[in-house]
């Protein structure tokens, strides 16, 4: 049985309309990310499930029981908000009992699930402290602390992270994962970092303009994203997206590189691996098509890692060498086009070289020009 | 300033004006504070301290210097109409301030709700303020005159019995001026509260929802602690305003009937430019001004505190 299930939820704010059919069911212990950028619908999506803002049509179904018309409190489920939301005024052993309180539990019980949970958050030396008092690491566990205190039936994590600093905000990002493997808890997480979204999902929505682009596994919206939107989005570095040409051969399909400053010259061809095929890539021959490329299939071909790796050769002048430490990204211009490499640390590349590389087509995708959605 | 490309002799010329300009500069907020600093000096801390030394001479009807120590303070704290206007001081201060923060507070949560035409509605509520106390005194004395207001009014409509003489009624007076100032103060006390409910994080509301805490409960438990501030600050100014309170009393009782409504800065009035008992007027007003300090004091030790960790 689904935890939480959403059957075509539309929400209108006037006239526009910023959740469109959504539907999605969610197994319980599940780990679902809902991503997108900002004003995408994805906070209000949360919302909705919530209870916060009433939806305009649609069910929303938690374990099974219709709550499309229950208020916040009826619905079983606990939030964790971007700002923490502690309630200034108690400390926080009151801040993590006040739900508690509100459902009438008797006081032993909740000082037993303050206990537990201060426990497991390693929150106990704080208890007796003011919000104000708190760093953000801190004010983030108490406001879990508070959420998992009640044992709801669902999590929801509205961009618990933004705004804690870099380094504290991977250190969450695994305790948030650690939380969940270990209590099996189901959560629904909006965030707008897409490597949040890959590293802490079981499953991904990515969402735009109200509506679900595409809902799957971290691996699945990676590596086979349904239009360009879904490519560019997920990823850092994100996807070259190459302006091409569809060519038919005797040997196979190949791909003309256009090269819109220098018509005349010979153009670059990469070949389009046999063993992707697909039918659909027959009635695209001669059209325009954007090749999707990510920075880390390109590998420079002095350095001969995978011998089983068999690429594409293609020869760039590197434009800009920016050193991460634990790889090279590579900006370099492929027939007139911007392209973003990930090349290994150990890569001699420097800005104003040309540099030979091999791509990996097998990886690389192609969508249609006009509606971005994917051919293959 | 001076990093110009101009050639050097022009730029060496500015700064010399620069220099002269700058010592000017320097010395213009001293000397444009100074006679208002002195004309402060002398009329306030001046007159302040002459009341002080007036309060320990026998004066009558003009300031005289023969010293008698304290005695114009015993004087006065053994006079009863002194004792009913301290008396009055106290229940009219004190309701005063808990009626102008409950209906403040009421009307700021009431006003936060999202209503439409909260501008409009803000203003009406905040115009008492912009009146002078002469003036609500006036109106509320016609509003309360027996024979002229509320009274008059219901009873021709048939209500032949009909008492509302609270104006004239000497046990009751006090509670009309209560009524005045408070329709005057509180609409002040509910923009003081809405600057505070507004700087409140909305997602509080939302989390104390989730944890189910119904709306009077989020209230009560979660904001209005949070308000603790501002209630404060509310506290301070109304104090004062009570303290000082003259011309409302001056237009709406005149300190009657008899002397039922003095309070402290009528009495202080009546005496020294009236009764022609000067030493004993300043005695009073003396005590008003220790009366002032004991609120203020605690209140700029705080503020200054606060700043300073701030």
């Amino acid at each position: 049985m689904s935890a939480l299930n959403i059957l075509h939820v539309d929400k209108t704010f006037g006239n526009t309309q910023v959740l469109k059919d959504i539907s999605l069911a969610i197994e319980s212990g599940e780990f679902l990310i809902l991503v997108g950028p900002s004003g995408c619908g994805k906070s209000t999506l949360m919302n909705a499930i919530a209870g916060l803002e009433p939806v305009t049509s649609g069910d929303i179904q938690i374990g099974g029981e219709d709550v499309t018309w229950r208020t916040p409190a009826e619905r079983d489920i606990a939030m964790v908000f971007q700002s923490y939301a502690l309630y200034p005024s108690m400390n926080v052993r009151q801040n993590i009992a006040f739900g508690l309180e509100m459902r009438k539990m008797p006081k032993a019980q909740r000082e037993e699930a303050v206990a537990r949970v201060a426990d497991l958050l390693q929150i106990t030396p704080l208890l007796d402290r003011k919000p104000s008092q708190l760093s953000g690491g801190q004010r983030q566990r108490v406001a879990m602390g508070r959420a998992l205190a009640r044992e709801p039936q669902i999590y929801l994590f509205d961009e618990p992270l933004s705004n804690l600093d870099a380094k504290l905000r991977v250190e969450m990002r695994t305790e948030i994962k650690k939380l969940h493997q270990r209590l099996g808890t189901t959560i629904v997480y909006v965030t707008h970092d897409q490597i949040e979204a890959m590293t802490l999902a079981d499953r991904i929505a990515v969402m735009r303009d109200g509506e679900i682009l595409q809902l799957g596994t971290p691996d699945e919206v990676y590596n086979d994203p349904v239009d360009m939107f879904v490519a560019g989005f997920m990823g850092s570095p994100s996807m070259n997206f190459i302006p091409v040409t569809l060519v038919s051969r005797d040997d196979g399909y190949v791909l003309r590189v256009l090269d819109e400053q220098d018509p005349t010259g010979a153009p670059l061809e990469l070949p389009w691996p046999p063993a992707r095929e697909a039918q659909a890539l027959h009635e695209w021959v001669g059209e325009r098509l954007i090749l999707g490329v990510r920075p880390e299939h390109f590998v420079e071909d002095e350095t001969r890692m995978e011998t089983s790796f068999d690429g594409t050769r293609l020869d760039v002048m590197a434009t800009v060498v920016e050193p991460t430490g634990a790889d090279i990204l590579l900006q370099a211009t492929l027939s007139g086009t911007e392209v973003t490499m990930r090349l290994g640390p150990k890569s001699q590349v420097a800005a104003g070289e040309r540099v030979a590389l091999r791509v990996d087509m097998s990886r690389a995708v192609l969508f249609e020009t006009t509606n971005q959605r994917r051919v293959a | 300033m001076s990093q110009t490309d101009s050639p050097l002799p022009r730029s060496r010329a500015k700064a010399a004006r620069h220099s002269l300009s700058g010592s000017l500069e320097r010395m213009l907020p001293r000397l444009v504070i100074a006679p208002s600093l002195a004309v402060a000096l002398f009329f306030v801390y001046g007159y302040m301290l002459w009341t002080f030394v007036l309060s320990l001479t026998d004066s009558g009807m003009l300031p005289q210097y023969d010293f008698i120590g304290f005695a114009q303070y015993a004087r006065l704290f053994a006079n009863e109409r002194w004792n009913v206007a301290a008396t009055n001081l106290v229940v009219f201060g004190g309701l005063f301030i808990i009626l102008c923060l409950f209906l403040g507070l009421m009307l700021a949560i009431l006003l936060d709700q999202r209503i439409r035409q909260e501008g409009a509605l803000r203003t009406i509520y905040l115009y008492p303020m912009a009146l002078s106390l002469i003036v609500t005194g006036v109106v509320w004395r016609w509003i309360l005159n027996p024979g002229l207001g509320v009274e008059s009014l219901v009873r021709s409509w048939g209500f032949e019995d009909f008492t509302f003489d609270w104006l004239v009624n000497p046990d009751m007076a006090i509670y009309a001026l209560v009524m005045a100032a408070v329709w005057q103060a509180s609409g002040f006390v509910m923009a003081l509260f809405l600057a505070g409910l507004r700087s409140i994080d909305d997602n509080l509301f939302k989390a104390a929802a989730l944890d189910g805490a119904s709306l009077p409960k989020v209230y009560w438990r979660i904001v209005i602690p949070c308000l603790r501030p501002v209630v404060f600050s509310a506290v301070m100014i109304l104090a004062h305003i009570a303290i000082k309170s003259f011309d409302l009393v001056m237009a709406l009782t005149g300190g009657g009937p008899g002397y039922a409504t003095d309070l402290p800065a009528t009495f202080m009035y009546t005496y020294t430019f009236t009764r022609g008992e000067i030493g004993l007027g300043s005695a009073s007003a003396i005590m008003m001004l220790c009366g002032v300090l004991a609120i203020l004091v605690p209140y700029l030790y705080s503020e200054l505190r606060g700043n300073k960790h701030g």
